[in-house]
């Protein structure tokens, strides 16, 4: 077994990279906590087997059937302990209460959750990604929403984690402190592919993360490109795979299917076809796939894309078919 | 129940020859069971219920730590499918909490010992225990129905609005859990009623051994407590029914609220499965170091303790939820307020064994695994109960390796040790003792194999509940999948030591350990009524007169 855990050189063997202004508070009472439960722990441990090697029955060897009671060692055992946990409870506090504290000056990310997506739009120029890219060195501000479940945005780099329930805004904050790449990781269950609602944070130096929001926030011209674009930003991918090797996700895939007859999971049978597209993406419930009767249910996308953008979509399913991928 | 009444159906003889009657042999048939009003039927027969549904639960368990031996990216090469395992995982949260570590120590060794405890013939409302235990088998009834229709996979929590647009049979679920509940708000009721008013004159509050003192205070959280799971689960299946707009936002409904609803129980229901256990490792600490307990009136007072302060921290479930800041560090302070009776409980316990005569044998060692697991289950809680380290920890396999630590190391390990403690009670059959030991040594071992590098994991950042995970974590998946292996393999050594012992063990003695409670003056096993003679009510940790009989291989009683 090789021990691949101690292969990332900045990560120690306890914690991941440390890349954000949280992580020495974090990782500081982290270790205090540690200490002073090794500190409880081995002498416990220790009383426990002198106890038994001291103590055990055996012949010859007969000890006090009488209660022992000792006010002075009982009171010494409440509050020592007493003080400690007001000590780790208070730097608990203050490590959070810097957490909840949004500063003023903030470049601001707008996230979307969406069973299995991540989407961020960039206040800065409007930009979209599903992969998150920020500057360094500097205080991000993120206002996320969830489009159906419950979803929680988790970096173990950054040690900022915050819930995202769907129906309200939900803030955080947090200040990188070094470039690089990191996980960004969904904490709360959402379903079928919960695991997989993973992706990356990248932050980037100043010139960098500019040149990448000029680079995003360019809409191909193409509509089929464009549809492709908007397939894999608008959390389409997650559910519905469009590769040319027929996988199937939780959801009805795309390709082949342009122009045939669907099955429908209350008997009828209907056409694969501009209007049956449109119908999925507005009022996903109307037409239920046959064989998806038990699959997670989708948002609908009424309001939350436009006109030509649906368009745009269903000229790329239409590519996939056209362009003479083989159908499974 | 075959099992366990086939080897016993003729009469045993006692050492001067007498034919001995019991409560096994006091009937027999099919009925003689399914309709008693005998509490140690219905406990042996709630016995046996837990301890399959344990077997299944564990199944479970096993099947996610097969599957997470490899990080599963490529969903087509991994054993489960993501749905699978979203299955897996829940069917073993729900059964393992609802069906097994809930009712595990009250209902089983709780139901048998109580009475006997008390010197009384049974509980108070002898129907109403069999009903509960038919509730119980009613709750099994509706999980078998979820086991084979479309399961379900909203996790344990049932957290909303998942549990709401699952199209798994999450109605059927919720339904068994609400029968359970009312099972297990029986159980709390009938124990509260038989302690209030059963107990035998001479014996107070504060003559009361300290199992009780732990029961009376998780009947105490089941019936307070228990209510607000079943109005919520109930909540829940009318707005999957009918779409009222509770829980769910897009009905202006509010998830929040489904989880403070959900803690307000299932926080407090982590205490009717640790206080029992603490019970237990109370009685076995006391009686294998055949000495006096040490502050039992801060154990007493630090069971109720935990009982009430438990009420109050369910907001630590839910520091990332986006509470307000002042709830978030009120749940917080809140949350240390229960460390403490239960550091007060481990001290007191070491100082039991302190210049005590200290008998290692099968329940004794279970004991001492528990004080081991609960103090690592305990302090680790504190990385959580802290607001700044949870928000990094939070939802994570830190959690998971805690809770187990708690809830496996501390309650199955204490309900080992109560099972190896009374088992000669139970069944009039001693066990294979050194076997014993090695299963406590095996299930030890596993253990911590399994839950220590979980603790690693989750601080590098690993989730909860995912199918498959980044490749960086496999060897510490790994470890603990060879952990888990030998975890239950070590479980199978201790059911065969159990059932060897029902075949082959020898008779066990009146009181094979030199107990001084109740239960160790009436034969084992027990006859039907308990006792002949109302029993003499002493002081329950008074040792001084307890002495060893090599005749019978077990102890007697001195007379002053």
């Amino acid at each position: 077994m090789n021990f691949t855990f101690l292969a990332d050189e900045a990560a120690g063997f306890w914690f991941p990279p440390a890349a954000s202004t949280f992580a020495e508070q974090v990782d500081f009472l982290y270790m205090a906590i540690l200490w002073i439960s090794i500190l409880f722990f081995v002498p416990i441990v220790i009383a426990m087997l002198y106890f038994m090697v001291k103590f055990r029955q055996r012949p010859g060897y007969k000890g006090s059937p009488e209660a022992l009671h000792n006010t002075p060692l009982e009171i010494t055992w409440t509050v020592v302990p007493t003080f400690i946990v007001v000590w780790i409870f208070w730097e608990g506090m203050i490590g959070y209460l810097d957490m909840a504290r949004m500063p003023d000056d903030t470049v601001d990310v707008a996230v979307t959750a969406v069973k299995w997506n991540w989407a961020f739009k960039y206040k800065q120029n409007g930009a979209e990604s599903t992969v998150l890219y920020l500057p360094v060195n500097k205080d991000i501000k993120l206002t996320m929403q969830s489009r159906d479940v419950l979803h929680s945005f988790f970096v173990p780099a950054f040690r900022a984690k915050r819930d995202v329930v769907p129906g309200r805004y939900h803030y955080m904050w947090f200040h990188p402190t070094k470039e690089g790449v990191y996980d960004l990781f969904c904490t709360e269950y959402c379903g079928d592919n919960h695991s997989t609602m993973i992706t990356k944070v990248e932050v980037l130096s100043e010139e960098k993360y500019a040149a990448k929001l000029a680079e995003l926030v360019k809409e191909p011209e193409d509509i089929v490109e464009r549809g492709k674009w908007l397939y894999e930003r608008k959390a389409c991918k997650g559910c519905h795979y469009a590769g040319a090797d027929g996988a199937k996700g939780p959801g009805p895939s795309y390709n082949g299917s342009w122009g045939k007859q669907v099955p429908l999971a209350d008997g009828r049978e209907v056409k694969f076809d501009e209007n049956y597209v449109r119908e999925a993406i507005l009022n996903p419930g109307a037409a239920h796939r046959k064989g998806y009767e038990t699959a997670s249910a989708m948002p609908s996308y009424k309001g939350q894309l436009k006109d030509e953008q649906i368009d745009a979509l269903i000229a790329f399913i239409q590519s996939l078919e056209t362009a003479g991928a083989p159908a499974k | 129940m075959s099992a366990v009444t086939t080897p016993i159906t003729a009469p045993t003889t006692t050492h001067d020859g007498a034919t001995e009657h019991h409560y096994l042999n006091h009937s027999s048939g099919f009925l003689s069971w399914a309709l008693t009003l005998d509490h140690k039927r219905i406990g042996m027969m709630y016995l046996a219920g837990i301890l399959f549904a344990f077997f299944l639960g564990g199944v479970f368990a096993l099947a996610i730590r097969i599957h997470l031996w490899n990080p599963n990216q490529d969903p087509d090469a991994a054993w489960l499918t993501n749905a699978t395992y979203n299955r897996v995982f829940t069917l073993h949260g729900a059964i393992m909490v609802f069906l097994f570590i809930i009712p595990s120590i009250p209902a089983a060794l709780g139901n048998f010992l109580l009475p006997i405890m008390l010197g009384t013939k049974d509980v108070a409302f002898p129907r109403l225990n069999l009903g509960s235990f038919y509730l119980w088998i009613t709750g099994l009834i509706f999980f078998a129905y979820t086991l084979f229709s479309t399961q379900i996979d909203t996790g344990w929590t049932f957290y909303t609005p998942y549990s709401i647009e699952a199209k798994s049979a999450v109605e059927a679920a919720t339904l068994g859990v609400f029968i359970l509940g009312f099972s297990s708000i029986f159980t709390g009721l009938n124990f509260i009623v038989t302690i209030n008013t059963m107990r035998p004159p001479g014996m107070s509050w504060f003559k009361m051994p300290l199992f009780l003192w732990a029961l009376y205070a998780t009947s105490i959280i089941q019936v307070l407590a228990t209510p607000v799971l079943g109005i919520t689960v109930l909540l829940l299946a009318l707005e999957r029914t009918f779409g009222i707009g509770i829980f769910d936002p897009s009905l202006n409904g509010d998830p929040v609220t489904f989880q403070h609803f959900f803690w307000f129980y299932s926080h407090p229901a982590v205490y009717i499965m640790i206080l029992p256990a603490m019970g237990i490792i109370s009685e076995l600490m006391s009686v294998h170091s055949h000495k006096g307990i040490f502050g039992y009136r801060m154990i007493a007072y630090s069971s109720i303790a935990i009982a009430l302060f438990g009420f109050l921290v369910w907001g630590h479930h839910m520091f990332t939820s986006g509470m307000a800041d002042v709830t978030t560090i009120v749940f917080s302070a809140l949350t240390f307020t229960v460390s403490i009776p239960s550091a007060i409980k481990v001290f007191n316990w070491l100082g039991t064994m302190y210049q005590g005569t200290v008998a290692l044998n099968t329940p004794m060692i279970y004991a001492l695994a528990f004080i081991f697991l609960f103090t690592i289950g305990g302090l680790t809680g504190l990385f959580l109960g802290a607001l700044a380290t949870d928000m990094h920890l939070h939802d994570t396999y830190f959690v998971v390796a805690h809770f187990h630590y708690v809830m496996m190391g501390g309650t199955l390990v204490a309900f080992l040790g109560g099972l190896f403690h009374w088992w000669p009670k139970m069944t009039g059959k001693m066990f294979n003792d050194p076997m014993g030991i090695v299963s406590a040594a095996i299930v030890f071992v596993g253990f911590n194999l399994t839950f220590l590098p979980q603790f690693v994991l989750g601080t590098r950042g690993m989730p909860r509940r995912y199918a498959s995970y980044v490749p960086e974590f496999q060897s510490l998946h790994q470890l603990s999948t060879v952990g888990a292996c030998i975890l239950g393999f070590g479980l199978l050594v201790a059911g065969l030591v159990l059932l060897h012992s029902l075949f082959y063990g020898k008779k066990a003695p009146m009181n094979p350990w030199g107990g001084a409670t109740l239960e160790w003056e009436c034969s084992s096993p027990p006859p039907h009524d308990n006792f002949s003679h109302p029993p003499a009510v002493g002081d329950p940790y008074d040792f001084a007169n307890v002495e060893y009989d090599g005749k019978t291989g077990g102890y007697y009683k001195k007379k002053k």
